[in-house]
């Protein structure tokens, strides 16, 4: 039998030995990456917190889904990279659609003279489109498909698209198109988007009506299924019809629920014996943007490389102003993508997704958190002169690229509420005294960091609409004063609290105290923060009392108005102040339309709400943004939300990653990155060297812990009974 | 034997429905199936008619345990319970909520889970008994009451602490490992030399303190004093004689927890970013995945029913005056 004392002593020799043998890899000990193939230049970055749950472009409607959807498929219209405000442009399809205005007969009009009930969009696809090499486009030499099986034991040694060891590709035909928008229909699938887009899209509704009743069995082929809003005109261009004006939707066809699916695509992931194996459209996409996948291992990695296929598409050679200054123009007329390769690794922790950065294992940090603050906490901290880098950030070269994200998170009264809500004078005057109080600016320099920006308006920076300077101001809170919008005083706030019957924070009447209820999400707000908050009413005499719920509950107040003060947010779809000016819309309330509506406030003005139906179908123009301003007059003036604030999004890239401009809506970026691979093994190698100390300390201190015993037991073994 | 394990097999079969009616009570006591749908849609644009579809296609339109409108024994049948749980009976997991095959992940998620568990359930214990044995060695010396101390402040201490500590000084401060990840190709070890470091060094505290109570009592025995008196060396006290007889209560606490190993650590999981199934249930749990949620408690369940089983076996082997019946 072995002794238990060299047992411990091998395995600890064992540990030891171990760490040893990591010496002699290549590289540092601490390198979580496999090897990336020779010649192949690699952008490391990571999907967290958790990974894509779809990437079926009919189904996925989240932004971390669309950070690996958008690298694969392309959509007829994008975005530019680098101009701002955000500029749409031509991306699967040739040019911008061309749009015809139609009677209700069906006849093209002039939309000056006669009123319009249908819009078709007329797009080209791009003549040099195709599509990733894919066993779904192999066929045999008779020209038949080579892998359509009836059985599922055909197909059961594939279990993943590269065992499939033949493949094809072609062209994109303007029927993918068609057929991919027939898939957002089909109720089979699920898609987010079929409700939406069937008020607007003509026959959509009825076409899901009609395949909700037929019987299927494996791939049904929507080919053979006609909708009236679309048409297949040639092999490269289609129609689209919708319903009467609705200038927005060339925004949509910028999104990936618009990307092409090639009807063969959809026929081999509905094979027998496939879903069972995870083959599906929802875990493989198929494209024919600038990277095809090749691993999607939900457990651990997405790995993407460069289709071979790819159109000719190059870097921008023009941008925003100071781009050229920064950079951004070095690479223009570059054939893209400028990598070879993308692998987003599954992080769930926070401290290992920083570590792995500041060791240089990631390239860029800040791609797909949905918490920014939480993840940024490290690497900022609040000095003396505001808000600046952390000692780990400091001498690495990491640089910071801030882009304030088209988005607003708010805390919103709900405007039936007895006590907060209503269109009085008084009740106006207490909610912006509630306004006042809550020092926005102060609130995100402790929580945030200083990565967000106090909102003035719905509007965010970027998109049209937003009015910078003195102009900007909700002049209900704030003063301009020296140049800057300057908040209005606590006395003011008290005033307007005696004005609107609450001298002190007591309702005049009665004498009690007015409290007033905020609901939270539980995970969403920390002990600190309600501490600030509750201080920051105190100064005028309000109570404050949280309940906090998870989303569910709160949702589900929400739906049902059972709420006084509740939190939410936005993130745009679009770059159109539509998209955020509807958040207040009435018919928007959840207990007007008896559904997950969006106008949580339960904001009903008959003016806005006229306003909001003029501008929706209004093309840009000077007259849509005196329309926008009117309406944000509105908003102040009534004062529907507590405060609010556009969150900054933060790239951190390590120094070799080029092209770092972030986009707040697209994210087709990927393809304008390109990494110093030289420079970056040498950071790493130079960050990377393991402390060999500790080793030594660790086997020194074994041996110390177990000498003594060994002394004791042989001394006991040596000794003469004593007893 | 075999009357006995067929036996206790079929006493697990309501165990099992018991488990099952408790995970769906408290499941969709805090979920509904609308709430599923919306977290599956996402936040936007998701109306009724979506939510319907949604909730129709994946199964979730019907009454939740009676179906009022049915007759006879449909009215049980039809339902969410008897759909979603008679199926798990026959090991047909069906699809998580997002489409994906539960029984090809579980197969796949298996291995990392027992890559790291393994490891750490066998040096844990290897080296708990050899402190423990030790410790009980220099039973009621200033050596003794040290460890004695020493393990009670281990135990104190969070798991947490022991996972976040020993990334931040061995990953992160001197870079000697990887602070997380796995790879099925290359090296595997140098992912697990951490977490199972972490395991080990965290169970020390409760392990080698409840091996030493556990040979405590056997070294006050007369067999003991006999051997000492035969002029038997510590050692082979120690491990020919204690030991052996310390087996029953240390094989009743360590093989029940043998098939369970595939289930692996929700926290080691987590943290070190290993894709077992530990944290294929916490990303369930985040995402309000009922079926994958579902379907690890019932393989837990029947694991856990697995050891109860074969700790009974085990006592057989280690002693032999022991018979099931």
């Amino acid at each position: 039998m072995l002794p238990p004392l060299a047992a411990s002593t091998r395995a600890a020799a064992l540990l030891f030995c171990s760490l040893l043998l990591a010496a002699c890899t290549d590289g540092p000990w601490n390198n979580p990456n496999p090897p990336a193939p020779a010649g192949l230049v690699t952008y490391q970055s990571m999907i967290s917190p958790a990974p894509p749950k779809h990437l079926d472009p009919a189904i996925s409607y989240a932004s971390d889904e669309s950070l690996i959807l958008m690298q694969i498929y392309e959509p007829p219209m994008g975005y530019h990279f680098l101009k701002r405000p955000y500029e749409l442009i031509p991306l699967g399809a040739e040019d911008f659609p061309e749009i015809t205005f139609l009677n209700a007969r069906g006849e093209a009009i002039d939309p000056d003279q006669e009123e319009v009930a249908f819009s078709r969009y007329r797009l080209t696809v791009k003549a040099d489109a195709r599509y990733q090499p894919h066993p779904a486009f192999a066929v045999d030499d008779s020209g038949a498909p080579r892998y359509l099986f009836s059985d599922p034991q055909q197909g059961r040694s594939f279990r993943q698209i590269s065992d499939f060891p033949h493949s094809g590709s072609r062209a994109v035909h303007a029927n993918d198109y068609v057929y991919a928008i027939k898939r957002l229909a089909d109720p089979f699938n699920g898609s987010p988007m079929l409700g939406f887009m069937a008020q607007y899209i003509v026959g959509m509704e009825e076409f899901s009506a009609r395949l909700q009743d037929v019987e299927r069995e494996g791939w049904l082929n929507l080919d053979q299924y006609p909708m009236e809003g679309l048409a297949v005109v040639d092999e490269r261009r289609f129609d689209i019809t919708i319903k009467g004006r609705y200038p927005q939707f060339s925004y949509w066809l910028a999104m990936h629920f618009f990307s092409p699916i090639p009807p063969e695509v959809d026929r081999f992931f509905h094979n027998p014996g496939f879903i069972d194996r995870n083959l599906t459209l929802d875990w493989w996409p198929v494209g024919s943007g600038p990277f095809m996948m090749v691993k999607n291992d939900p457990n651990s990695e997405i790995v993407l490389e460069r289709n071979p296929n790819f159109r000719a598409d190059y870097y921008p050679s023009e941008g925003a102003p100071g781009d050229a200054e920064a950079g951004l123009l070095d690479d223009a007329g570059k054939r893209l993508p400028l990598v070879d390769r993308a692998v987003f690794r599954l992080e769930k922790e926070v401290l290992s997704l920083w570590t792995k950065f500041l060791q240089g294992y990631y390239d860029r940090s800040g791609e797909t958190h949905g918490n920014t603050n939480r993840v940024f906490d490290q690497a900022f901290v609040v000095g003396p002169d505001g808000v600046e880098l952390s000692a780990d950030m400091a001498g690495r070269d990491i640089g910071v690229e801030p882009d304030v994200k088209p988005g607003i998170y708010y805390y919103g009264f709900n405007m039936r509420d007895p006590v907060v809500g209503g269109y009085s004078e008084e009740k106006r005057k207490l909610r912006q005294a509630l306004q006042i109080a809550f020092d926005t600016e102060e609130y995100l320099n402790i929580f945030y960091k200083g990565n967000g920006i106090a909102a003035h308006m719905p509007i965010p920076p970027g998109i049209p609409g937003f009015v910078e300077g003195e102009a900007g101001i909700n002049p209900y809170v704030y003063d301009w004063v020296d140049g800057e919008a300057r908040r209005k005083s606590i006395e003011h706030a008290q005033q307007l609290l005696v004005e609107a019957g609450y001298p002190n924070g007591r309702d005049a009447r009665t004498g009690e105290p007015l409290k007033i209820f905020i609901d939270v999400q539980s995970q969403a707000i920390s002990n600190t923060s309600m501490n600030w908050i509750d201080r920051a009413f105190a100064r005028i005499g309000v109570q404050v009392e949280y309940r906090p719920a998870d989303w569910n509950r709160t949702r589900e107040k929400l739906l049902t108005g059972n709420t006084q003060i509740y939190s939410h947010g936005w993130l745009a779809d679009y770059p159109d102040p539509e998209n955020f000016l509807f958040l207040l819309f009435g018919p928007e309330s959840p207990l007007i339309c008896k559904c997950d509506g969006a106008n949580n406030s339960n904001y009903e003005s008959a003016e806005y709400d006229e306003l909001f139906r003029r501008m929706r179908v209004m093309p840009p123009g000077a007259e849509r943004e005196a329309i926008v301003a009117e309406m944000v007059d509105l908003l102040r003036k009534d004062a529907v939300w507590l405060y609010a604030f556009y969150p900054k999004d933060i790239y951190l890239n390590n120094s070799w990653v080029y092209n770092n401009k972030r986009h707040g809506i697209s994210k087709n970026t990927l393809k304008y990155v390109r990494i110093d691979e030289a420079l970056r093994e040498q950071k790493r190698a130079e960050w990377n060297q393991p402390v060999i100390w500790p080793l030594y300390a660790a086997a020194l201190l074994v041996i110390a812990l177990l000498l003594p015993g060994i002394i004791a037991y042989r001394r006991r073994l040596r000794a003469t009974a004593r007893h | 034997m075999f009357a006995y394990i067929v036996r206790r097999l079929l006493y697990a079969i309501p165990i099992l429905i018991g488990v099952n009616l408790l995970t769906f009570t408290l499941f969709f006591v805090v979920n509904s199936p609308d709430d599923m749908a919306v977290s599956q849609l996402g936040d936007k644009y998701v109306t009724p008619e979506a939510i319907e579809n949604w909730k129709q296609k994946n199964g979730y339109d019907k009454p939740l345990f009676l179906n009022p409108d049915a007759a006879g024994l449909t009215r049980l049948t039809d339902t969410i319970f008897f759909d979603k749980s008679v199926r798990l009976f026959a090991f047909d997991f069906g699809r998580s909520e997002s489409g994906r095959d539960i029984t090809s992940d579980v197969a796949t998620r298996m291995w990392p889970s027992l890559a790291v568990a393994l490891p750490t359930f066998i040096v844990g214990i290897g080296v708990n008994i050899c402190v423990a044995l030790m410790v009980v060695m220099f039973h009621g010396t200033r050596l003794d009451r040290g460890a004695v101390f020493l393990f009670v402040a281990l135990m104190s201490i969070s798991y947490l602490f022991y996972i976040i500590g020993g990334q931040f000084l061995v990953a992160k401060t001197w870079r000697l490992v990887p602070i997380s990840g796995f790879h099925a190709e290359g090296q595997v070890w140098k992912f697990l030399i951490l977490p199972v470091l972490v395991g080990v060094v965290a169970g020390i505290g409760a392990g080698a303190r409840w091996y030493r109570t556990l040979f405590l009592e056997e070294a006050n025995q007369d067999y003991v004093r006999t051997a000492r008196a035969k002029g038997c060396s510590e050692l082979t006290i120690l491990f020919r004689h204690i030991l052996p007889n310390a087996l029953i209560p240390i094989l009743t606490g360590v093989v029940v927890l043998i098939p369970s190993l595939f289930m692996g650590s929700l926290l080691i999981e987590s943290f070190f970013g290993i894709p077992g199934l530990g944290s294929y249930m916490l990303d369930a749990i985040n995402s309000q995945d009922f079926a994958i949620v579902r379907s690890m408690v019932f393989i837990g369940s029947i694991l856990y029913i697995l050891g109860l089983i074969l700790t009974d076996i085990s006592y057989t082997w280690a002693d032999p005056r022991v018979r099931l019946s």
